[in-house]
């Protein structure tokens, strides 16, 4: 701002970095333009055309992906539709363990990321170090571990029945828990972040004086704390619940066919067994759209607390 | 002041001691604030006075000692138990609220029916001239409303004691003066005692009805505003309060009340204030508002004039004693007032009742 009011007038532009400004954004309208506009239209595109028979597209226009989602027609096609609930058990299962993990994500987040708000001097730093020690590993590594640990006879299992808490190995592996697992581990990070950042701006004396005003502990998180830290709440909430929602990962290699969520869906009809490109395509412009409104809802949200 | 003297103590601070792990912060306080006083904690930064007040509103625990309010001790309440409210040095209020609802919020916690809170609401809000913003969110008003909007809030639930912690300090200085008679006058009529922090010892001096001194995690003094501008106890008390020339001197004689001194090892001086003298060295406070100016012929001090500064409604005078010394003089800025040049040679008459004799 500073030197803008210093160059009104002056004609100095050329002196300064101002006329880069928007070409400084060239490499990366540049990035998304070509890796996610396009890639995203092209899937649109592909939605709407028929299927060749082992992957791959015919260049014709088609509504049958999406009415695939939506109806039963029987094995050739020709019976009188029927309601097809498959696939949106599958989207209900999904927006289901995907609002537990941000939900699991929040109660755990919020208390961790309240506790590194308010360390004082450098611990702040080391504990957020060590929130992104994770992230050192990949997540297909990280994933497989899991897998590892939660099988019939892996460590977990193991220690329970060493301390004797279970009799028999529990059954985690290939079940919703262990998808939920996998989902709340990977994102959990993306719940803490924002939250502390939010809290770090957090007045404390406004608890005091919620305090002086006669309010109990609980009565202060819930009308003054969660309020004013609400921004980072949602932001966390968000970061956890949409990649959740298309998640691949995860219900692929610790969930079972019973724990089938949308993003297995979508690479089932890519690289796997079906092979139907329009239909993925069509299921990834659903879950597209559905992530689109729930972003508008909140940005609705966000104006309002504006004006 | 006789108003004031109900007997009856709001708040007994008895020998608190407060300690962190490094640092004490207040050492062995002992205070007592009458009921319905306007009462101010003056004293530099870190001196302890605002940690005296969260003690008292509860945000900090004590070490040692007892605080009663109205003969109960508290010290064992967390500050939501404890019938007293604070205005927070910068307002702390609730950015996502109405100034309504800011200023309903403690009522609510009180469990006060909806109508009656609407009503005191609209009192409170009247009483600080806000009716007209309680619609309004906090960042839409200006740091003098802002103000307001925290003591109305600290104000509606009627707490028997209101703590406010500089809440002057970040209003410009025009604002500061309105807001000082303000306060006062609604401490006047609510008949609230005002415990109030202050470093700033003019808003305590037209302020207070009584005034403790902090330094150090210590009171130093308390007593009315005359009482510690013209009778200090002790060098910090004279210092920090308003200017003072303090002057090396002995004391030849005395019998605890009124003292011989030797200045300068051959002027001698009676001094009337000398509570508590004892022979040898001391100090003689001297406000350069007590010293005037004459002739060096008529006078048995002396010195030569080193700086002059003009302040607009008065002219400060600085004059350099033969030992090098310098004294302070303020010479009122009127028509007929002899403003002497620098390098001129002066002499030195000093108001003797208001010298006041302090021991080192």
């Amino acid at each position: 701002m500073a030197m803008q009011d210093i160059n009104q007038g002056k004609n100095t532009t050329t002196h300064t970095y101002q006329g880069l400004g928007p070409s400084l954004l060239m490499p990366t309208w540049l990035m998304i333009g070509i890796f996610l506009v396009l890639p995203v239209l092209m899937m649109l595109v592909y939605s709407f055309l028929t299927k060749e028979f082992r992957g791959g597209v015919i260049w014709e226009f088609s509504l049958n992906a999406y009415d695939q989602f939506i109806f039963d027609r029987g094995l050739f096609g020709d019976d009188p539709p029927k309601m097809e609930w498959t696939y949106i058990g599958i989207f209900w299962r999904s927006i289901l363990q995907a609002g537990i993990a941000t939900l699991l994500c929040l109660l755990i987040g919020f208390p961790t990321a309240w506790f590194i708000a308010t360390r004082v001097g450098n611990s702040k730093s080391i504990w957020l170090f060590l929130i992104t020690i994770p992230y050192w590993v990949n997540l297909l590594i990280r994933t497989i571990s899991m897998k590892f640990l939660i099988r019939e006879n892996g460590p977990a299992n193991e220690f329970m029945m060493s301390i004797g808490l279970i009799d028999a190995p529990l059954q985690m592996i290939n079940t919703n828990f262990a998808v939920q697992l996998g989902l709340f581990y990977s994102y959990l990070p993306f719940m803490v972040l924002p939250i502390y950042a939010s809290v770090e701006r957090y007045n404390f004396s406004l608890s005091e004086a919620a305090a002086d005003l006669y309010s109990s502990q609980w009565v202060t998180l819930r009308k003054i704390i969660i309020p004013t830290v609400k921004p980072g709440i949602i932001a966390g909430c968000i970061l956890v619940f949409v990649p959740s929602l298309g998640a691949f990962l995860a219900p692929d290699l610790l969930g079972g066919a019973k724990s089938f969520m949308i993003g297995s869906l979508i690479e089932d009809q890519f690289g796997g067994q079906a092979g139907n490109w329009p239909f993925g395509a069509a299921v990834s412009m659903i879950l597209l759209s559905m992530v689109l409104i729930v972003l508008t809802f909140y940005a609705r949200l966000q104006s309002r607390r504006a004006s | 002041m006789s108003l004031h003297e109900t007997n009856k103590i709001a708040i007994d601070v008895d020998n608190v001691t407060k300690r962190y792990a490094e640092v004490t912060a207040l050492k062995n306080v002992s205070l007592s604030i009458h009921d319905n006083e306007f009462f101010t904690l003056l004293g530099p930064s870190g001196c302890g006075k605002t940690t005296l007040l969260r003690t008292i509103a509860g945000f900090e625990g004590i070490s040692e000692g007892d605080i009663r309010l109205f003969g109960d001790s508290i010290i064992d309440l967390p500050p939501n138990k404890r019938p007293v409210n604070t205005v927070f040095q910068q307002y702390a209020l609730f950015p996502h609220m109405s100034v309504m609802e800011n200023v309903a919020f403690g009522l609510r916690r009180q469990k006060v029916v909806d109508s009656e809170v609407r009503k005191r609401t609209g009192e409170v809000l009247e009483l600080v001239q806000l009716s007209g913003f309680a619609d309004r969110l906090p960042s839409q008003l200006s740091g003098g409303q802002q103000q307001r909007v925290a003591l109305a809030r600290a104000l509606a639930p009627r707490p028997k004691v209101l703590l406010l912690d500089e809440p002057l300090s970040a209003l410009d200085l025009k604002l500061r003066q309105d807001v000082r008679v303000e306060l006062q006058q609604i401490q006047a009529n609510t008949g609230i005692t005002f415990v109030f922090v202050t470093h700033d010892q003019e808003e305590a001096l037209t302020m207070s009805n009584r005034i403790a001194v902090m330094s150090a995690g210590i009171v130093q003094q308390v007593g009315t505003s005359r009482d510690i501008y013209e009778s200090p106890e002790n060098k910090f008390v004279a210092d920090f309060i308003g200017d003072t020339n303090l002057i090396d001197v002995e004391i030849v004689e005395t019998d605890g009340r009124q003292a011989t001194c030797l200045l300068l090892g051959n002027v001698q001086l009676i001094c009337n204030n000398a509570k508590g003298a004892t022979k040898g060295r001391a100090s003689l406070s001297v406000r350069p508002e007590r010293l005037s100016l004459g002739d060096a012929s008529n006078s048995s001090l002396s010195g030569t004039v080193s700086r002059l500064t003009y302040l607009g409604t008065d002219i400060h005078v600085a004059v350099n004693l033969e030992d090098g010394e310098v004294i302070d003089v303020r010479v009122q800025n009127s028509e007929d007032a002899r403003i002497p040049d620098t390098g001129d040679i002066v002499g030195l008459n000093l108001e003797l009742d208001a010298a006041r004799v302090l021991m080192n």
